[in-house]
């Protein structure tokens, strides 16, 4: 070992606090020698990612035994939440999800209801929880979610798979490294954009780019050329395609982002430059569409907000659906939804609102073979880069013309 | 007498190991690339597209994708169908975290790209105590 620990550490090495923090440290001590940590960093909130389609049986196990200690600590020690889970219960009939796939669901959330975490089931938790706040040290799982949290909020989070997640959440606290600290949250790669996106999907299109040339999780793009103040929602897409298509922790907006109110706040200069036009982002896009009959629409990654779903309500009043069309939000967003009418538009015309899950965490290969979906029409790019590897044959386009596929069952 | 390559790596962890490279200058996500039912390269566009990952050591370029591997990787080697090793030119969090969770040796970090250095099909040795690759034949 190579971390440098204090004395409450060393007694949770020790197991003087009992075997589930035990474990925890173990794991984390691993992860933070391996890339070369000096030591821990305290944390407020960690954020699970812990799908059971990731899991599996095993890490259902993995739960179940620390949910089982009957000795020491056994509940997490600081706010703990959930990403989306593999399934909207209600709604499982109609994804052709097979009762073993419920089962285990139900298995691990009683694991995590015992572990003590909350089940937000949510990937937009700074829209609809608790916005986290700058310099604030975090373990967040979900990349979304760590990007907006790191980038438009200031915080600090590196990307925290479920068990570290569940780790931090247990010890409270994190090996310190990478975007904890000050110097990998400067900018190694320069982008000027010569417009700014109006439309999600063009939002998205532009951070796939920037995720794709940039490359790695160690890279910190800056961006120059957006224009105004960009809306959360459009910040969501942006930050979503390019941590999906890149891996990418951190971004800086010139003017925008609260690290980088001019370049040389984060960046020296002679960095790397990029230049990204419009045709660019109509490229990126061209290059997923197939013209002609379509089986499904998703609304999905990130969960939609209130506003997301106004807009989609306003595009359904007065259509019907000839193929099935989904949006998936959060448990939070979702009774709003229902009492302010957008979910009953958005089912009148045809389609189905589903909450607490997101479609590709949700054995999307099985749906798709359930189903029989493979052509799918959404504006969401993070979900365009991830479909392909499951089977589908995925169109990135915006929210207006995947409604008017919907009611087609096209794509002209 | 055959002359053994040898590449450091800044990062490691697990145990040595000996087996096949399955090499390619591309990245790795277990939930966007891997039919892990399979246990193939599943994404169309992925340079090992159709290829098999059990039991082999993965020379790849970087991590890619999203945080599932952290548990993916685990819940492959409880099934058997996990790759043997990891050496990539450069990881993220997740395939460490996964990595760690799995007991799957990974090392990451090398001076010249190791997906050009390494053949595909060869004999490698990884110990991660030294933080070596060896390319035994």
């Amino acid at each position: 070992m190579l971390m440098k620990l204090n004395d409450e550490e060393r007694d949770i090495l020790a197991g003087k606090l009992g075997p589930v923090p035990q474990q925890a440290l173990q794991h984390q001590i691993a992860v933070g020698d391996f890339f070369g940590a000096e030591d821990f960093v305290a944390v407020t909130q960690a954020h699970i990612m812990a799908d059971t389609e990731s899991l599996g049986d095993a890490g259902v196990r993995w739960l179940e035994r620390m949910a089982a200690a009957t000795e020491g600590r056994r509940r997490v020690c600081i706010p703990t939440i959930t990403d989306p889970r593999g399934t909207d219960f209600s709604k499982a009939a109609y994804l052709g999800q097979t009762q073993s796939m419920l089962d285990l669901e139900r298995r691990a959330i009683a694991a995590f209801v015992k572990l003590g975490v909350v089940m937000t089931d949510t990937c937009i938790n700074y829209q609809t929880i608790q916005a986290p706040t700058r310099n604030e040290h975090l373990a967040f799982g979900d990349t979304g979610v760590v990007i907006y949290s790191n980038s438009i909020c200031g915080a600090r989070s590196n990307f925290e798979g479920g068990p570290s997640a569940v780790s931090a959440g247990l010890t409270g606290r994190t090996p310190r490294y990478g975007f904890h600290l000050s110097e990998h949250r400067r900018a190694t790669i320069h982008f000027h954009v010569d417009f700014t996106p109006a439309s999600l999907n063009d939002w998205g299109a532009l951070g796939a780019l920037i995720g794709r040339i940039a490359g790695n999780y160690w890279a910190v793009p800056v961006i120059e050329g957006i224009e105004g103040a960009p809306r959360s929602d459009q910040l969501k897409h942006f930050g979503a395609a390019m941590a999906s298509f890149g891996s990418i922790a951190l971004f800086h907006l010139v003017g925008i982002t609260p690290e980088a109110s001019r370049l040389s706040d984060v960046a020296l200069p002679n960095l790397p430059t990029h230049r990204i036009t419009r045709d660019d982002v109509a490229a990126l896009q061209q290059s997923y569409r197939k013209d002609g009959k379509i089986d499904v629409v998703v609304f999905s990654a990130p969960q939609l907000s209130l506003f997301e779903l106004r807009t989609l309500a306003d595009l359904c009043d007065g259509k019907r659906f000839s193929v099935p069309m989904l949006a998936v939000t959060s448990p939070q967003v979702k009774p709003d939804a229902d009492r302010m009418g957008f979910t009953a538009r958005i089912e009148d015309a045809g389609g189905t609102v589903m909450s607490g899950m997101c479609f590709y965490q949700s054995y999307a290969r099985e749906i798709a073979e359930a189903k029989g979906w493979k052509r799918l029409v959404t504006n969401s790019a993070k979900l365009v880069n991830i479909l392909g590897g499951y089977g589908y044959q995925p169109m990135l386009e915006s929210m207006e013309a995947c409604v008017d596929a919907a009611v087609t069952g096209r794509l002209e | 007498m055959n002359v053994k390559t040898v590449y450091r790596a800044r990062h490691a962890m697990g145990r040595r190991v000996r087996g096949t490279a399955l090499v390619a200058n591309d990245g790795f996500s277990a939930r966007y690339d891997l039919d892990r039912i399979a246990g193939v390269f599943s994404r169309p566009t992925h340079k090992l597209a159709g290829q098999s990952y059990v039991g082999r050591i993965l020379v790849l370029d970087t991590a890619k994708g999203g945080v599932a591997s952290a548990w993916m990787i685990h819940e492959m080697q409880s099934r058997g169908m996990a790759p043997l090793a990891f050496v990539f030119n450069s990881v993220n969090p997740i395939l460490a975290q996964g990595a760690a969770l799995g007991a799957v040796p990974m090392l990451a970090g090398f001076v010249a790209d190791i997906t050009a250095a390494i053949p595909n099909g060869a004999e490698l040795e990884i110990d991660p105590q030294l933080g070596i690759v060896t390319v035994l034949g």
